[in-house]
């Protein structure tokens, strides 16, 4: 390679890490700690045997997993200011990760309650404690520890979903990629360098996703 | 038989059917306060379903259940909603089950499993649960496991935590659910054992179990199940050395002498 792309991946890294740091990190924890509280809820719904809210929960995950991310994206930022709903770019992304995470994790947090064994809530109902403290001090810390893995590719996998919101003018990493490859025209260069980027934060992530593992698992073997 | 007094628990009636597999097809037993109850026959004979029962984790199709101060629950007339609620924790407060498969938190210390019902759902002070929580461990020699997780535990010693987190509810009757059937041989003695100190502590007691020689021992009166119905019932005594009935006779051979025909 010649001088000069070193020259321009030496000088383009800081703007789109950077990036990364600053919108494209803080974008996906956003999103996805919205989006758990969303999953908990519809997960919650999905086995209350009340038939209305586990109907409004199945139509909420099946439309999200039905439906192309991108697609949400733009019905929120394009399509709702045609009935005079307008919400900026950046809130538009954290609404459409928020509820695309929320359908995903729904699904994975509901398997992990019910992989809970039944005799752990008919231990709780015994020592007395009623359906909802059971759920909430013994079933979901059990639930929650069969769901860090899975949860953690749904993570991670929202790291990377964000670059579509450069489809939205967010200037997360791909956008300020984008920007710099359309002003140097090395779309070659640059774009690889964005992926290593991706590639690094998440393999950070993963080594994350192990220490959570294992702290929990020093607690919970069986 | 030296239990004179008027029953702890009356239980008469009892039905309870899981689609058209009939599991209790009217049941009567009491149970008189210091008693220790040994429910014998065969698997799936009705005799776990009993105690889930006593315990509210089954509704009754039908049937009574009284307790000696009055509290009274006729199954009949099923309850719904907020009454069923209300049933539920009312018979959970007359009584402690310890489950086949102890059924621990894996999440929580030997401690929080024990103090994790009196302090939230009984509202116990934390420091009285404490202190009560290591006096029975202490009794059940598990003092210095009151750290550990279950997990860091034999089976023995899981299944006396079991019996410890039942006591620490302090109920009036005790439940337990074949509590050694699913131990390692050389770990039943010790779960035994235990059993045997509460019987002469004067616990009352109503105990599902295949340990014959154990119910022979411990138990005041033996009650023998199968297809959903007392068969049999007596002293130990009478029971296993002269079983009047037929199908006693036959379930008893079975178990003591398993390789004859």
């Amino acid at each position: 390679m010649d001088t000069d792309t070193w020259h321009l991946i030496l000088t383009s890294f800081w703007p789109m890490f950077s990036a990364g740091i600053t919108v494209t990190i803080p974008l996906a924890l956003i999103s996805f700690a919205i989006g758990l509280v969303l999953a908990i809820a519809a997960a919650l719904m999905r086995i209350s045997g009340n038939r209305l809210l586990s109907g409004i929960a199945r139509f909420y995950i099946s439309a999200i997993r039905g439906t192309p991310l991108l697609v949400q994206i733009f019905v929120i930022f394009y399509g709702l200011p045609q009935i005079e709903v307008r919400i900026d770019a950046y809130l538009a992304a954290v609404i459409a990760l928020s509820l695309n995470v929320g359908g995903y994790a729904a699904e994975v947090i509901r398997a992990a309650i019910l992989s809970v064994p039944k005799g752990q809530w008919e231990a709780a109902f015994t020592v007395g404690l009623p359906r909802a403290t059971a759920l909430r001090r013994i079933i979901l810390p059990q639930a929650a520890r069969v769901s860090v893995p899975p949860l953690s590719n749904t993570f991670i996998s929202l790291v990377k979903d964000t670059s579509l919101v450069a489809s939205i003018t967010v200037a997360e990493m791909f956008r300020v990629a984008q920007n710099i490859a359309a002003f140097s025209l090395d779309f070659l260069v640059i774009y690889i360098e964005a992926a290593f980027i991706y590639w690094l934060f998440c393999l950070v992530l993963s080594f994350g996703q192990d220490r959570i593992e294992r702290r929990l698992d020093r607690r919970v073997a069986h | 038989m030296s239990h004179t007094d008027a029953p702890l628990l009356s239980v008469t009636g009892l039905r309870k059917s899981f689609g058209d597999n009939v599991v209790l097809d009217g049941v009567d037993f009491s149970v008189a306060p210091g008693q220790v109850v040994c429910l014998i026959g065969p698997s799936g004979s009705g005799k776990t379903t009993v105690l889930r029962c006593l315990n509210g984790l089954e509704a009754p199709d039908a049937g009574v259940v009284a307790f000696a101060d009055g509290q009274r629950h006729d199954f009949a007339q099923p309850a719904r909603g907020r009454a069923a609620k209300e049933q539920r924790a009312a018979l959970r407060d007359r009584s402690a089950m310890v489950f086949q498969q102890n059924n621990l938190f894996p999440h929580l210390t030997v401690l929080e499993n024990v103090i994790e019902g009196p302090v939230h759902a009984h509202g116990v002070a934390k420091d009285a649960a404490i202190a009560e929580a290591e006096r029975l461990l202490a009794r059940v020699g598990l003092a210095e496991k009151r750290d550990a997780y279950p997990h860091e535990l034999s089976g023995g010693q899981q299944q006396r935590v079991g019996i410890v987190r039942a006591l620490a509810l302090a109920p009036d009757l005790l439940l337990f659910d074949e509590p050694t059937s699913a131990l390692d041989p050389e770990l039943v003695g010790e779960v035994l054992l235990v059993l045997k100190e509460l019987a002469d502590e004067g616990w009352t007691m109503v105990i599902v179990t295949h340990e014959l020689q154990f119910a022979r021992q411990v138990a005041d009166e033996v009650v023998f199940f199968d297809d959903g119905v007392i068969v049999e019932r007596g002293h130990p005594r009478d029971i296993f050395t002269a079983p009047e009935n037929d199908r006693t006779r036959r379930f008893l051979d079975r178990i003591l002498r398993p390789l004859e025909d």
